[in-house]
């Protein structure tokens, strides 16, 4: 497991707002460097919360109970703040769900996607410019020059979400988090983008946990796959042993229900009731492992 | 363009709508500006006279087209108390009460703007809540009582500042412009512009104060909305410090909604330098507005309305136009 680029051991997180219920049961995964591992389960299951806890920015309400996060050999959870920063900002990157929001309405294009590059690799204005072009450019971005000194509202949501990929690799990170990076986009663009981020992740051999609620993204983009429900593994492999052998019924259940891979757009289709009535079992079974 | 047009017919109307206002509630008002000039036993005759040299015979449309008419021409009318030109008497104070409020309105937006930075940086700790604490005081105790206060301070127990005035009168017969300040550190003039500056500690303090408990209260609320923003999430995780994350990420998109309740509330730090000025015996507009009222000089008081209108709705001009500027939504429309 040395060898992991990020793994997570025995994460568990209760929720404040809800009385301190557990949103995170007891997570284990591990993405090794250059893979893609789908982190999958319907909204609520806790996938964000996963991504924040990485990212150490969970909600003030959400508190890691036990576990620990290991990035490239160092624990994030009981890292000085100030070293956790310098590390996560030099080497792991986030690419949002929502481009509206994730772009600063008042700065330019230009100094959103510099400013990193002049923080953490100590280039100059020029350089910086320099390589957010040849960034811009590889992200298919159209007149990247022009795009540069525009504002976010002037681009469409699709080219927003490639500056935010620009942006994401720009400082070559070990691991990328991309929370849900298609689910607000127009169907055709999403495949567009997709297919944009593993260009992105092969050529630049990124290390990166891609959290979707949907089997058809993780059958076209992920190398293993974590299926979680509230807030606990179901089950977890390679995605081609879970797509076509799945094991725990709830996996069968959405692969079963899940529309045609090349039509993802279709989302999770309903799970039998008595699938969620064992997935709900499991996890009181856990809890009273827990309490008992 | 043609929202400058309107911009510019909007502003007519609402002078127009000034004039009127002003004209008729000073008409209604009680107390006679004749009475009040001429002695108890003046006949009949006098009074007429009188009435008829400040335009005061004639019905209350006659008389307000008359008044309108000269104000075109650029005539306020001639002051009672004075006899003087009511024009040339509020040019000479205006300066001084245009120094007063925009040195105020500095000295608010700067302690209001370090405040509310101060607090969401402090966030969840001590720091922001003695930040909450102190602006919660400061907008809870009006101007005036501020200037009461200062006085009780600075005049009596720590006598750091002159309580009255505007400048010492040994320094006072150099200036070549009404615009004290402005015309002693443009001209380098340095022992003036120090007097002229501890004139004007008191009565800033007394009108930004509360004005900056204001700005810095809405300035918070809107940095704490910014703060919970993807953009900023995003910056958090390129390992931006909190100080820029606040400063560069979060204050641009905060500004906009505090600028424009700004502006309304500069509009009120306008008014309170009347009791402000007269409180420190500030030889500016409001203290004059105070004598022309207890005189019942109406064409001064009529003057002095209409140039705090006008000012009000430049003031709201300039806000739109900053916000305007600062928001790259509205630059490119
Ligand atoms: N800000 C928050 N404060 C407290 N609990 C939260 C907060 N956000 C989400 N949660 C809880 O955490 C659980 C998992 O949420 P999340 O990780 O966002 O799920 P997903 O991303 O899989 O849709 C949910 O039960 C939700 O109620
Ligand atoms: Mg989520």
């Amino acid at each position: 497991m040395s060898a992991a680029l990020l793994s997570i051991e025995h994460l568990s997180a209760i929720s404040e707002r809800e009385g301190g219920a557990s949103i995170l049961r007891d997570v284990s995964l591990s993405v090794a460097p250059g893979e893609v591992h789908g982190l999958v389960g319907e909204s609520g299951a806790g996938k964000s919360t996963v991504a924040r806890a990485i990212l150490g920015m969970l909600p003030r309400a959400v508190r890691v109970t036990s576990g620990a996060i290991i990035l490239s050999g160092t624990e994030l959870l009981t890292l000085e703040p100030k070293r956790r920063r310098s590390l996560l900002g030099a080497h792991v990157a986030l690419i949002p769900q929502d481009p509206l929001s994730a772009l600063n309405p008042s700065r330019r294009i230009e100094a959103q996607l510099t400013d990193g590059l002049r923080m953490w690799k100590g280039c100059s204005a020029a350089e910086a410019r320099r390589r957010a072009l040849a960034l811009l450019d590889e992200v298919q971005m159209r007149e990247p020059e022009r795009v540069m000194r525009l504002y976010p509202h002037e681009l469409s949501g699709g080219m927003r979400q490639r500056v935010l990929i620009a942006a994401a690799f720009a400082l070559e990170p070990r691991l990328v988090i991309a929370d849900e990076p298609t689910t607000a986009l127009d169907v055709t663009v999403q495949k567009q983008i997709l297919r944009l981020i593993r260009d992105m992740q092969l050529r630049h051999d990124t290390g990166a946990l891609f959290v979707t609620h949907d089997l058809g993204v993780v059958a076209q983009i992920c190398d293993r796959v974590t299926l979680l429900f509230g807030g606990r593994i179901m089950e977890q492999g390679p995605t081609a042993d879970l797509l076509l052998r799945p094991q725990h019924p709830y996996t069968r259940a959405l692969v079963a229900a899940s529309p045609r891979y090349d039509r993802p757009e279709d989302g999770l289709a309903p799970v039998p009731e008595a699938v969620m009535a064992r997935c709900r079992q499991e996890i009181a079974a856990f809890d009273r492992g827990l309490h008992g | 363009m043609t929202t400058a047009l309107n911009r510019v017919a909007m502003m007519v109307v609402t002078l127009f709508g000034v004039t009127v206002v002003v004209f008729v509630l000073l008409r209604v008002a009680p107390g006679d500006p004749v009475a009040m000039m001429i002695g108890p036993g003046a006949s009949a005759a006098d009074i007429l006279a009188l009435r008829v040299r400040y335009g005061l015979d004639g019905s209350l449309l006659t008389q307000f087209i008359i008044w309108l008419k000269a104000l075109l021409g650029g005539d306020f009318g001639t002051s009672i108390s004075f006899h003087r030109n009511a024009l040339a008497l509020i040019a000479e104070r205006l300066p001084a009460t245009l120094e007063l409020a925009v040195v105020a309105l500095g000295v608010a937006l700067l302690l209001g703007f370090t405040l509310a930075v101060a607090g969401t940086l402090a966030q969840r700790r001590i720091g922001e809540v003695a930040v909450d604490s102190l602006t919660g005081l400061m907008l809870a105790v009006p101007d005036f009582v501020w200037a009461l206060a200062l006085v009780l301070l600075f005049g009596v127990a720590l006598p750091l500042f002159p309580l009255s005035g505007r400048i010492d009168p040994s320094l006072g017969g150099t200036f070549r412009t009404p615009f004290y300040l402005l015309e002693s550190l443009v001209t380098g003039q340095a022992a003036a512009a120090r007097d002229v500056a501890a004139h004007l500690v008191m009565p800033v303090l007394a009108l930004a104060l509360p004005l900056s408990a204001i700005v810095a209260r809405v300035l918070k609320g809107a940095l704490a909305e910014a703060m919970v923003q993807d953009y900023v999430l995003l910056a958090r995780v390129k390992g931006m410090s909190e100080w820029r994350l606040v400063t560069r990420e979060a204050l641009r998109n905060a500004v906009g909604p505090t600028l424009a309740l700004t502006g309304v509330q500069f509009t009120f730090l306008l008014g309170g330098t009347v009791i402000v000025e007269r409180i420190f015996a500030y030889p500016g507009l409001g203290n004059m507005a105070i004598e022309a009222v207890i005189n019942r000089d109406l064409p001064l008081v009529q003057g002095i309305v209409l140039v705090f209108g006008a000012l009000f709705i430049v003031t709201n001009l300039l806000v739109d136009l900053a916000i305007a500027a600062l928001n790259p939504r509205l630059r490119h429309g």
